[in-house]
Order: C-alpha cells, then sequence, then structure tokens
C-alpha cells in the first residue's frame, strides 16, 4: 500500500480526503460529498465554466492549457454525442499522483467527471485507467456502482431530468495511450496510435463527436473548486497558475512521497524541506521537475525557481506531470540518459518515423557512449538527431524522447566526454539496458 | 451466433464479456479490456483466445492481432503462475530497482522474460508502474509491493511460495 506523507506547507484541496476511507460512499457523505454535483446541477453550464475559467486551474496531464477554456471550445450544438474522457493512463516516470486519487477518493473523480459533463453537454463519461492499475479499476469500478445505486448516475441523476453515465475502462499497457488522440483510439478499441490535430477533440473526438480529455488530477480537483469557488483557489496558486498541484517526489530524497503544494512553490525548498533533503547526507547533482520528459535542471537552477507552468518553462524546462526525480552526486548522467531514452525508445508507437527511428538511434549512440565506445562527434550527432525529432510527429512522444536528451547532453557534455576512448564509466555498474 | 454456449472462457469471465460488448456506444470498445481479462483467464492469447474474442466483438482475427501485439501486457505465450514484473525506470533504478532485478534473476535463475521450470514464477523487466514515490516497487500479477529492499523481496517472494504450496494442497 503505498504510504501517505505529510509536511505543514501543505495545502489540502485535492487531497483532503485521502487515508480518511472516502472510497465508501457513505464516508464520502459525511465529508461533504456529491454537494459540488449538487450545486453544478443548480447552477447550469455557463456557471460551472465560468468558475473553472475563474480558477485559473491548467491541465494536471503535463501540457498545463486552462480547463475552463478548453470545455468552452466545446461546441454547443452537436449531431453527434459529446463525450467527457478521464485520462487516468497515468504512465510518465516520476509520475504517481493519479494512483493515490483513485485509491483514496474515486468518487471526487466521479463528481468531476459528471460537472465536466454538465458544462459541454455530455451525457457520457469514460474514465480511463492503465491496465497496471487492476486494484484501483476495481476501487474505481465499485464507486461507480455505488453511485449508480444511490442515483447520483443514471438516467435521472439526484431526481433530475439530466442523464448521466460513466463507464470504467481498463487499458493494457501503453505510455502512448496517456497522450489524448492515441487514448481515444484505444477506447474505440484500436491500436493507440495517435491522430493528426486539427481537427481537435473538442469537435472531432470520441466515436466523432465532441470531446473533453482531462487529466484525472484535473479532474478530481473540479468539485473543490466548484465548493471553495473559482477565485479562492486561483488565489492559492501563483500568477496565471491556479490552486495547489499534488506533487511527486521520488528519486534521491529522505522522504519521497506525493505532497499538495500551492502552484509556485519553490522546488529548492520541496526537495531540502518538504522531502527531507538529499539521502544519505549527499550532494544534489540534478532534478528532473516534472515527469521523465521535461529537460533536467542544475542545482544552481533550482535555487529561484517556483513550481508553476510559467516559471518552469521560463527556467528552459516544463512544469509536466509534477514527478520530481531528484538525483544524488551518484547517478551517471549518461546512464540516465541512456535509461531515460530506451524508455521512449520501448514506448514509440511506430506511427511516426522521427519518433520511431530517432528513439532507437539515440538509445544506440547512447548504448554505445556508456560502453565507452563513443567518439567525440557522437555528442554533437546525439544533439543533432534530437533536435531533428522535435515537431516532426503527430503527437509530442517524440519531443517527449529529444527534450531530455538534448538537456542531457547541453549540461553534463563533461561527464559525455568523460567516457570516451574507451574510458570506463565512472560511476555506473550497468552497462546495458535489457529491456528491449 | 453461439459463442456464449462454446466458450472456451470460465462462466464467469463468458458472462463478463456477454455485458462487456453492450456496454458501450460502439462494440468494439470492449477489445482492450476484453483481450486482458481473458488473458487473465486463460494465461495467455493463444490462437483459441483470439478467435473467440473476435467472434464477439465481430471483428476478424486479423483485426484482433493487430490491436493485441500493440499493448505491452498482452502475451501470447504462458507466463508462470506469478508474474513477476520489476520497475527499472528512472525512479525506481535511481532507488535499487536494477539490484532488485538482479537479484531475483539469481534468485529464480531466470532472465527477463523467463518462466522457472515449474511453472511457478515467471520475470519481467517492465517500464515504469506508477509508484514512483515507493520506490523501488514490483508488481506480482496485479499486485504492487512497494519501498523494496532485498530482505522484502525475500520475504515477497516466499509468500507467493507458501500460497502456492497452500492451493496446491487445498486441490
Amino acid at each position: 500500500m503505498p504510504k501517505l506523507v505529510s509536511h505543514p506547507d501543505e495545502v489540502k484541496i485535492v487531497s483532503k480526503r485521502f487515508g480518511m476511507g472516502a472510497a465508501e460512499l457513505p464516508r464520502y457523505m459525511e465529508l461533504g460529498g456529491y454537494e459540488a454535483t449538487k450545486k453544478a446541477l443548480a447552477q447550469g453550464p455557463e456557471w460551472i465554466v465560468a468558475e473553472m475559467k475563474a480558477s485559473g486551474l491548467r491541465g494536471r496531464g503535463g501540457a498545463g492549457f486552462p480547463t475552463g477554456l478548453k470545455w468552452s471550445f466545446v461546441p454547443k450544438q452537436s449531431a453527434k454525442p459529446k463525450y467527457v474522457l478521464v485520462n487516468g493512463d497515468e504512465s510518465e516516470p516520476g509520475t504517481c499522483k493519479d494512483h493515490l486519487i483513485f485509491l483514496h477518493d474515486p468518487h471526487a473523480v466521479i463528481e468531476g467527471t459528471i460537472i465536466a459533463g454538465l458544462a459541454i453537454g455530455a451525457k457520457t463519461g469514460f474514465i480511463y485507467l492503465r491496465g497496471e492499475y487492476r486494484y484501483l479499476i476495481e476501487i474505481m469500478q465499485k464507486a461507480v456502482d455505488d453511485a449508480y445505486a444511490a442515483g447520483f448516475l443514471g438516467k435521472n441523476i439526484f431526481g433530475t431530468e439530466t442523464e448521466f453515465q460513466v463507464i470504467v475502462q481498463s487499458g493494457a499497457g501503453a505510455y502512448e495511450v496517456g497522450e489524448e488522440s492515441a487514448l481515444m483510439e484505444s477506447l474505440e478499441g484500436k491500436r493507440g496510435v495517435p491522430r493528426i490535430k486539427p481537427p481537435f477533440p473538442a469537435v472531432v473526438g470520441l466515436y466523432g463527436g465532441p470531446t473533453v480529455i482531462n487529466n484525472a488530477e484535473t479532474i478530481a480537483s473540479v468539485p473543490h473548486i466548484l465548493m471553495m469557488g473559482g477565485s479562492a483557489y486561483a488565489a492559492v496558486g501563483s500568477e496565471r497558475n491556479g490552486g495547489t498541484r499534488l506533487f511527486g517526489i521520488s528519486g534521491h530524497v529522505n522522504r519521497p512521497g506525493i505532497y499538495e503544494l500551492p502552484m509556485g512553490y519553490n522546488l529548492h525548498k520541496m526537495i531540502f524541506e518538504v522531502a527531507g533533503g538529499i539521502r544519505g547526507g549527499r550532494t544534489l547533482k540534478a532534478v528532473v521537475p516534472g515527469g521523465s520528459s521535461t529537460p533536467v535542471l542544475l542545482p544552481a537552477e533550482i535555487v529561484n525557481l517556483g513550481m508553476d507552468f510559467d516559471q518552469v518553462g521560463k527556467a528552459g524546462s516544463m512544469l509536466g506531470s509534477g514527478g520530481v526525480v531528484v538525483l544524488d552526486d551518484t547517478v551517471c548522467m549518461v546512464e540516465f540518459a541512456l535509461r531515460t531514452i530506451s524508455f521512449y525508445a520501448h514506448e514509440s508507437c511506430g506511427w511516426c518515423i522521427p519518433c520511431r527511428e530517432g528513439t532507437d538511434w539515440l538509445k544506440k549512440s547512447l548504448t554505445r557512449f556508456h560502453a565507452g565506445f563513443g567518439t567525440m562527434k557522437d555528442i554533437d550527432n546525439i544533439q543533432y538527431l534530437a533536435e531533428n525529432m522535435m515537431g516532426r510527429t503527430f503527437c509530442p512522444l517524440g519531443d517527449a524522447a529529444a527534450m531530455p536528451t538534448i538537456g542531457f547532453v547541453k549540461k553534463f557534455r563533461k561527464e559525455f566526454e568523460d567516457h570516451l576512448d574507451g574510458k570506463p564509466c565512472p560511476y555506473a555498474k550497468h552497462l546495458e539496458v535489457a529491456l528491449v | 451466433m453461439s459463442v456464449e454456449t462454446m466458450s472456451i472462457f470460465s462462466p464467469k469471465t463468458a458472462a463478463r464479456f456477454d455485458a462487456l460488448v453492450l456496454k458501450y456506444p460502439v462494440r468494439r470498445s470492449a477489445l482492450v479490456p476484453m483481450l486482458l481479462y481473458a488473458q487473465d483467464d486463460i494465461g495467455y492469447l493463444s490462437d483459441a483466445v483470439i478467435e473467440e474474442v473476435a467472434a464477439r466483438i465481430g471483428i476478424t482475427p486479423l483485426d484482433v492481432r493487430n490491436v493485441a501485439t500493440y499493448y505491452s501486457m498482452l502475451r501470447f505465450k504462458p507466463a508462470g503462475k506469478y508474474n513477476i514484473q520489476v520497475c527499472t525506470n528512472i525512479s525506481c533504478m535511481l532507488r535499487g530497482g536494477y539490484d532488485v532485478f538482479e537479484h531475483l534473476e539469481e534468485e529464480l535463475g531466470i532472465g527477463h522474460k523467463g518462466v522457472t521450470p515449474d511453472g511457478l514464477f515467471s520475470l519481467e523487466e517492465v517500464e515504469c508502474i506508477g509508484a514512483c514515490c515507493w520506490a523501488p516497487a514490483i508488481q506480482v500479477n496485479y499486485d504492487f509491493h512497494d519501498d523494496l529492499t532485498i530482505e522484502k523481496v525475500d520475504q515477497v517472494l516466499a509468500s507467493y511460495r507458501v500460497k502456492a504450496e497452500g492451493e496446491t494442497k487445498n486441490a
């Protein structure tokens, strides 16, 4: 069972029911459950979208697109049914926040799904969880069954004329399916390859109908936002970055875990105070700030860095999924770069050639490099290859593989040079990545 | 078409599939979960499994194969009774994921995608399983075991051996 952690600096909004037995409906009701849905039903779609816009909530999956704005793009009239799709495919290495939401607060996900449906005029919502999360799928399914039994889902929700159905869906192992168009393909029973955009899902999505796709954390935030009010939620965060975020701190820290902190929280403080500093009293070497696809940051770059989409973007990286991976001075950055690219090479769906071939070549080059058979020219070639993958694929997986690789080469060039001329790797034990 | 009466699946799984195909706006949406549940029931996606799934969805077996080969959890050969999946992705790697994997290789005498001769265990190195903050972590079938040390890995292994013995005795 994943351990829950806490720190006095936390502002618990999304995580406020964690560890309180809220997966059980009666307990959830005691904790103020389904009040937000009732309020949303009474106030109507325009009010919901206005509150969401005021909240400044930006997509928690990684792209950081304003949620209220996304909902407002869905056409009011549509010949085809509209859908809400909750993305719980959580697969970005370093990210495990949705794991806790499904485990501790599945009804908040249902509420958020209903509210999103009310906002855009959809009658059906899908909650898609990665296949590895079987025990969470069962928790989620039980919550949905309980909500149906209580009349919160179905033909006449809460005794109104409004219909809303929720279907819980299981994936079967694929990082790529976390990309919104690939997610829709998977849900339609196909290989999870991305679709070309435009048209965007808000216009042509699932089964060809207008579709809103939101990350599970985004959706779980919605009921809290409606209860506390959009502007109150916005005030918790930083400029243009409303609210809080579930930051998952992993790697070489003393107290790894999921902490809910205000947007804009200082990264240095997050590592050294909230997560208890570097394990074994060692020195910080590097931080991957938002999941494996975000470019690495050096210790000097995090001192005054506030963790929100804009500030991390300005620092040359991305807030991504909020998965902060902390590396101490024992890590070989070439090996770390190799393990990162190996993941993307494994997960590339093969649809777009720059990504399929690029990730494979980067993996081969880095494998050779790490084994001591690299040449000086390889360092530039790795960067050149990665730069040429950028922006040349249907979905962002190609970029997600290229960006961190470029970062590793740029910021740790010296360490790459240390591997030249057959020199054994100064740190690492594992020369090859076994996974194929 | 009477797939229901001639099903190769257990009655429980067959009944589940009867309901599953009717759950979605489009029948084919049942395909990905159905393949996973079919694998849970039979152990792997055999030709017979693919044939029946295709018939239930109303597509060709080739269509089913085309989709099934995409998803990394789906397999076309039997695994061990307990399939041990070791995450070695970055967060787990930093906290000893490879040590866990190598220890298991040694303990079980098998490598990546290997199955022990008694069929009890299989071993797999897998990508991120979503337990980064509780690393290193493994999954045995669908059960998570996190915050591992080598000692804890041995305890986990022993617990599955005991479980298997208990099941053999009761059988």
